[in-house]
């Protein structure tokens, strides 16, 4: 079959891909330089993934960026789920367009306005009624949460959408009741959506820089915004180290949801 | 005594628009009852109502004494089983079977010998740990109808049944859904557009047009005194002429069409009155020669299509007057129709359906 495809269109896939992943690999082969400069090869080592585990700061970032990611990535999720039911199940409540747009709004919008807008809040509510006292990993995982409700509202959305509305019907003219006809029908057959709601949410949060940078505070700095400050001193191997587990967690985490949703869909 | 199932003058609108029109008939308990009509006339929406998707604008249904206005779904003695089948497709054969037994909370022994009983019952003994993904139309049908009859129902609502098969298979399930239905003894309502498929299974038939039902008998009934221009065409082949009423010329009426016919109708025809008259294909008989017969006419071949068993022919008598003819060859000598290119049709007064309005 590929010999169909006309040389062009391979050239610009080889292309395409090449400029995605060359970057990439070329950054994972440089974690294992032995030298301390990122462009000049000076033979192997794995040192510098040794020097990460001795990096309180690093260490700390990292802590905190899987407790909000994991934390974020379960409030979006649940909400999300909700928002979709809402808008999928029950159309005609009034208001539905606009709090679908409402819904909707935070992915096209800036990330610095939502990052900005989310640190007035936190200090009107905390000069109001006390909480939350400064900025932390709380107020960090508040904004993700947010932020990565809209994503998952829309990716839920789409499969719940796509569901056959008679098996729901089905299923209670065979005696099920809510919640036990969503538990038994709707959620099994949705998860795949649910799944890759919450690995986007987690992967969003675990990458941004933009919104925790507004809403961290001492202490709670997530491991972007620890790179972030850290490239401006100079780039080490040490950051191509971290990047490097950075992307293996994020595609061994792509690959588990991209694997069940192939399943979900074979049985289909 | 009352009826075993009641349905008395059922109305759905939405908005302005009535897709189902005072609706009113009786079931008898283990009548198979088939609602037949055109797509869109109203009758998965009145199927909906029974089955408690829909809240009727208006109307009253009563199952077996009970009356159904504020049972939900879920407590219904009534089942459905979809067009699209609708089976869950994350569980296997026998699961699908047992859910509705599982939700009536019966011992989980009690389930297992009801599913098997089931899967003899529709012949997929051996199918239980499949996915429904795995099976044929003709199986996936068939689990359907097992799990809608699961939890015994009063009354089982069937859509469209045999729409998504094949016809070879198509005939098959038809006698198969009969056979179960006559050992079982559960009152069935099929909804369907076919209308060959109503003739075959049911013990009644309810035509549906626009929302109304405009006609409630057997099959034959149906198609031998059709009520309505409607009914007449829907159902079969058949012809019509247009004619004013002359006089009553003993039994007969005389009419006035194209040409003078002669039909019999104990209505309360009036001289002068605008009739439609429709006639079978079949009641019709074509000849080389004239016959000298009552309601004969000289016609021109317009057409013929051969079915092996028969020929239909288009003709078009006096005054562009078009008729559908079907001839069955139980002749062994049919004169070779091929080359017939005039010919003369009669039929007996009794075979016309006179049609007021």
């Amino acid at each position: 079959m590929h010999s169909n495809v006309p040389f062009m269109v391979k050239l610009l896939a080889i292309a395409g891909f090449g400029i995605l992943y060359i970057p990439v690999v070329m950054m994972m082969i440089y974690s294992f330089n032995r030298g301390k400069l990122v462009s000049v090869w000076a033979g192997f080592s794995t040192k510098w993934y040794k020097e990460l585990w001795s990096d309180d700061v690093l260490l700390t970032a990292l802590h905190n960026s899987l407790i909000i990611g994991f934390s974020s990535a379960t409030i979006s999720t649940i909400l999300g789920l909700l928002i979709a039911i809402a808008f999928v199940r029950f159309s005609d409540f009034g208001g539905r367009l606009f709090l679908s747009l409402f819904a909707s709004a935070p992915l096209v919008m800036p990330e610095a306005v939502t990052g900005l807008s989310m640190l007035l809040l936190f200090i009107a509510m905390e000069a109001s009624f006390g909480w939350p006292s400064g900025r932390g990993v709380d107020t960090i995982m508040i904004a993700h949460a947010t932020f990565g409700m809209c994503f998952a509202a829309v990716v839920i959305q789409t499969r719940l959408r796509n569901m056959d509305k008679t098996l729901e019907e089905a299923a209670r003219d065979l005696g099920g009741r809510q919640p036990f006809v969503f538990l038994s029908i709707t959620f099994p057959l949705i998860l795949p959506s649910v799944i890759a709601a919450w690995l986007l949410s987690f992967t969003l949060s675990f990458d941004d820089v933009v919104i925790a940078s507004f809403v961290s505070g001492p202490g709670s700095s997530t491991l972007p915004i620890v790179i972030f400050s850290k490239i401006r001193l100079g780039v080490s191997p040490e950051i191509n180290a971290i990047a490097t587990l950075m992307i293996l967690v994020i595609s061994v985490l792509v690959m588990i949801g991209g694997f069940m949703v192939l399943r979900r869909d074979s049985e289909k | 005594m009352d009826p075993f199932i009641r349905i008395q003058n059922i109305s759905k609108r939405f908005g302005k628009l009535s897709a189902v029109d005072n609706v009113s008939f009786n079931l008898e308990r283990g009548e198979l009852f088939s609602l037949l009509g055109p797509s869109g006339c109203g009758k998965t929406t009145l199927l909906r109502i029974l089955a408690g998707f829909e809240k009727p604008t208006e109307g009253y249904i009563e199952i077996d004494g009970q009356d159904m206005a504020n049972v939900d779904p879920a407590d219904r003695p009534v089942n459905i089983m979809f067009q699209s089948y609708a089976l869950f497709p994350h569980m296997s054969v026998s699961n699908n079977i047992a859910y509705g037994l599982k939700r009536a909370s019966l011992p989980a022994d009690e389930i297992k010998v009801r599913v098997e009983e089931l899967q003899r019952l529709v012949h997929l003994t051996e199918m239980g740990e499949r996915k429904p993904s795995t099976l044929s139309g003709g199986q996936r049908q068939r689990v359907a109808l097992a799990r809608a009859l699961a939890r015994r129902p009063k009354l089982l609502l069937l859509d469209e049944p045999l729409a998504a098969l094949d016809k070879k298979l198509r005939s098959e399930t038809q006698f198969e859904l009969v056979n179960i239905q006559e050992k079982l003894g559960t009152t069935f309502i099929v909804v369907t557009h076919d209308q060959e498929e109503a003739m075959t299974l049911s013990t009644r038939i309810g035509v549906m047009d626009n929302g109304k039902l405009v006609q409630t008998a057997i099959p034959n009934e149906i198609y031998e005194q059709p009520v309505t221009r409607f009914v007449a065409d829907f159902v079969g082949e058949i012809s019509f002429l247009e004619a004013t009423v002359k006089e009553r010329i003993g039994k007969h009426w005389l009419m006035d069409a194209a040409a003078p016919i002669h039909a019999i109708g104990d209505k309360n025809l009036k001289s002068g009155m605008k009739v439609s008259l429709a006639i079978r294909p079949e009641k019709i008989t074509l000849t080389p020669q004239s016959t000298g017969s009552l309601n004969e006419f000289p016609v021109d071949i317009e057409d013929l299509a051969f079915y092996g068993a028969g020929t239909q022919y288009k003709v078009i008598g006096p005054d562009g007057m078009k008729l559908k003819v079907y001839q069955s060859h139980n002749q062994p000598s049919q004169a070779n129709s091929k080359k017939l290119e005039k010919g003369f049709v009669h039929f007996l007064p009794e075979s016309i359906i006179i049609l007021q309005g």
